[in-house]
């Protein structure tokens, strides 16, 4: 088990979140769309330009930009 | 008894649920065209509501914002759950998205805290179906206490059921009573708390107390201030303040999920996440080297459709605008009263009604976009130039769109959720070229500047942009500062698009621009008219009317642009729509409609040189946006300080890069 943040896993790798670090509005939001500490996550691609990301999460998929995505921490199991 | 003496019952019916999981369908189905659509009262989260007379019940449905929590930080969530809270509708009905339970649940875990009678909406079943996963409808009862209801309303199957459980679920005395449980350490400050506001009656009689302590304890600031004015507010206070507000926030966020997940697996078998089809499709649509391409060519498309295909039908309405202006010519004594009735009032209903052909096109495209789940792929491809600038990846379309017309632009900024970025984004679109300004700068750059006429325009155009992005940065960094909203966007599965809610999207929309922008271009209008009819007995439009005098007063304030009083009383017409600028000169220079006579004028006019005709350009490529646009704009803001600051802001950028240009070029000269 290696701690990471979700910003540095490549397409196709899955982690485990550990701790949601941002604050406020940006938390509550993050943690409402089901990025809470356990879930399972799994990145699927980069927009063509680089930014945003897209994860799969609780059976849907996400995108959160690179500087909200440093803020979570993830368990990625190697 | 004959039925004119049965008493209707009502019901009274709040329809929630997540973004994309069909709602407005469902209630589209159900209430047909029995709508009334407005806004919330005192915000600009547009309401809907409608009728439906089922069993002799009148069945009254009102259709919340769509929002994936209840937790209030956005004014969808406040306006959804006050309206639970306060109007205490007789049911709500939650619709969930059967391929994406688990996610919807959480909202639903919040709803079942407001204690209201609910049923579940388990919606799009049959695409959950066809993966291979397996329902457990009863089982899903059971575990929520509320009734399951099956539907799929694109093809209108499960609404009688829908509609005959609303009707038991209402007649029951007692409706479920499950609650999530957050754990001895939390449920003993839940405890604690609601013993606390027990003591304040006025509080029990309107809020189920659970709720609010709940609330509280999840740092809810506008509960804080719904409980403000109670006898017991210190005391809560005193509480609150001796907990770590953050931790209970997280600890109860993660109970909610964590209670989802134990009792998931036992509503639907072998819902776990596989290659969809939807998920081939986006491997395509967002790929690293053809997303951008297939971006760019669906953008063109959906600005061709909007204002290319709609170009026939603008002119067949400003056609019969036109014939209606001169039978009112012909007919209408005296002739003043003509000319109120033909340039005034026919020409400003002219000018409402000659926009309707793009917005309803525009409102048709975006509702099948938007159903398709393809705009929210369009705003996480674009998003990282948008936001270099200030903006987001859903500003990017009413920017695109405002090179044909800022109007329905401006209202295609209603899918950007957060207010600071749709304000930004409002306020400039303006800089954007609209088609309407194209006759200008052919007229300009065509006389003055012969053989670069097709450089300078492109200039022209590249200056709005430029602009529009500074202004974007600019506003950003003052009037609308502020941490930029996070970009935390969900991207929907791909579906078929349904024909009839997007006609009904387009229907709605364009009969609220009528309505609403209408009354206000109509007013603008008459108000010109006057000006360029008045005083008595002079040449409509002429040097001695009200406007050009006014554009001799202004004269002084233009005179550093290198404008003359014609040009300055043009640019007052502009306001009307900036078409109108190139017709008003013909007038002004006595020629008429003869463009080449115009041309000659011009040229042989000696206070005119390349370096006006630049400077006007400038002007007019910045400078207020036409009635229309205004009227939007105080439309889609729901504010006139917004407004006037758009008129100014655009008058005072017009101003001084015009000087610029003008003064900044007579030194290479």
């Amino acid at each position: 088990m290696v701690e990471n943040t979700l910003n540095n896993l490549q397409p196709g790798e899955k982690a485990r979140i550990v701790k949601v670090l941002a604050k406020g509005t940006v938390r509550r939001k993050l943690m409402d769309m089901g990025l809470v500490p356990g879930s399972e996550i799994e990145v699927i691609r980069t927009a063509p330009l680089g930014d945003p990301i897209e994860f799969r999460i609780k059976g849907y998929s996400l995108s959160i930009r690179k500087q909200e995505a440093v803020n979570i921490v993830v368990d990625t199991v190697a | 008894m004959c039925a004119g003496e049965m008493k209707i019952e009502k019901i009274r019916v709040a329809l929630t649920g997540n973004p994309n999981v069909g709602k407005t369908t469902l209630f589209n189905v159900i209430t047909g065209s029995r709508q009334h659509v407005g806004n919330w009262p005192g915000v600009t989260v547009e309401k809907k509501s409608g009728f439906k007379q089922y069993k002799g019940y009148e069945i009254e449905v009102v259709d919340l914002p769509g929002t994936y929590s209840l937790t209030a930080y956005s004014l969808d969530e406040i306006v959804a759950r006050d309206f639970i809270v306060d109007e205490r509708p007789d049911v709500v009905v939650q619709i969930v998205d059967a391929t994406n339970i688990e996610r919807n649940l959480y909202l639903t875990t919040q709803l079942m805290e407001l204690g209201s009678k609910m049923i579940i909406a388990l919606n799009m079943y049959d695409l959950a179906e066809e993966r291979g996963d397996k329902l457990h409808v009863t089982k899903m009862e059971k575990i929520l206490s509320m009734p399951v209801v099956l539907t799929i309303a694109s093809k209108n199957i499960g609404m009688s059921e829908l509609l005959d459980t609303v009707i038991t679920e209402k007649q029951k005395v007692k409706h479920h009573g499950r609650e999530i449980g957050y754990g001895d350490e939390i449920e003993s400050r839940i405890i604690e708390i609601e013993k606390v506001l027990s003591q304040d009656k006025d509080l029990t009689s309107r809020y189920p107390l659970r709720w609010l302590a709940v609330r509280l304890l999840d740092g809810d600031e506008n509960i804080l201030r719904k409980i403000a004015g109670s006898s017991v507010a210190t005391q809560i206070k005193t509480i609150l303040t001796s907990l770590d507000i953050e931790e209970y926030e997280a600890m109860m966020a993660d109970k909610r999920y964590e209670v989802i997940s134990a009792v998931f697996p036992q509503m639907c078998e072998r819902c776990m996440t596989r290659m969809t089809t939807s998920d081939m499709v986006d491997r395509v649509m967002t790929n690293k080297y053809l997303g951008i391409p297939i971006f760019l060519a669906l953008m063109w498309a959906a600005f061709e459709l909007t204002f290319s295909f709609a170009t026939p039908f603008m002119t067949i309405v400003e056609r019969i605008f036109v014939w209606l202006g001169e039978i009112s010519a012909a007919y209408i004594r005296p002739e003043w009263l003509a000319s109120l009735v033909g340039e005034g009032i026919i020409g400003g209903v002219g000018s409402v009604f000659s926009f309707i052909p793009n917005i309803f096109i525009l409102f048709f495209l975006l509702s099948m976009l938007e159903d398709s789940g393809y705009l929210a792929r369009a705003a996480f491809i674009v998003d990282r130039v948008m936001y270099k600038i200030g903006l987001q990846g859903k500003s990017f379309i009413p920017m695109l769109l405002g090179f044909g017309c800022n109007v329905p632009a401006i209202m295609a900024t209603r899918s950007i959720e957060d207010r600071m970025d749709r304000m930004a984004t409002i306020m400039v679109v303006p800089f954007i070229s609209c088609g309407a300004r194209l006759p200008i700068y052919i007229l300009f750059a065509g006389t003055f500047f012969s053989e670069n006429a097709g450089t300078v325009i492109f200039c022209i155009y590249l200056l709005g942009i430029l602009v529009a992005v500074g202004s974007a940065k600019l506003l950003r960094t003052t009037a609308l500062k502020g941490h930029p909203a996070p970009f935390i966007l969900e991207l929907p599965p791909y579906r078929i698009p349904n024909l009839n809610t997007s006609i009904r999207h387009m229907w709605d929309n364009g009969s609220m621009y009528i309505q609403k922008a209408g009354t206000i271009i109509l007013g603008g209008s008459v108000v010109i008219w006057l000006l360029a009819a008045l005083p008595w007995g002079v040449e409509y439009g002429s040097e001695q009317t009200f406007i050009g005098l006014l554009g001799h007063a202004i004269q002084p304030l233009m005179e550093p642009l290198g404008f003359d009083w014609k040009l300055s009383v043009s640019l007052l017409f502009g306001f009307v729509a900036k078409e109108i600028v190139v017709a008003s000169m013909g007038v002004l220079y006595g020629v008429g409609d003869d463009q080449i006579a115009l041309t000659d004028s011009l040229l042989a006019d000696p206070h005119l040189s390349q370096l006006t005709a630049l400077s006007l350009m400038v002007f007019s490529l910045l400078y207020m946006p036409c009635i229309a646009a205004v009227g939007i704009i105080k439309k889609e803001t729901g504010s006139w300080k917004w407004t006037a600051f758009s008129v100014a802001y655009g008058l005072a950028v017009a101003w001084l890069l015009a000087f610029a240009v003008f003064h900044g070029g007579k030194m290479f000269i």
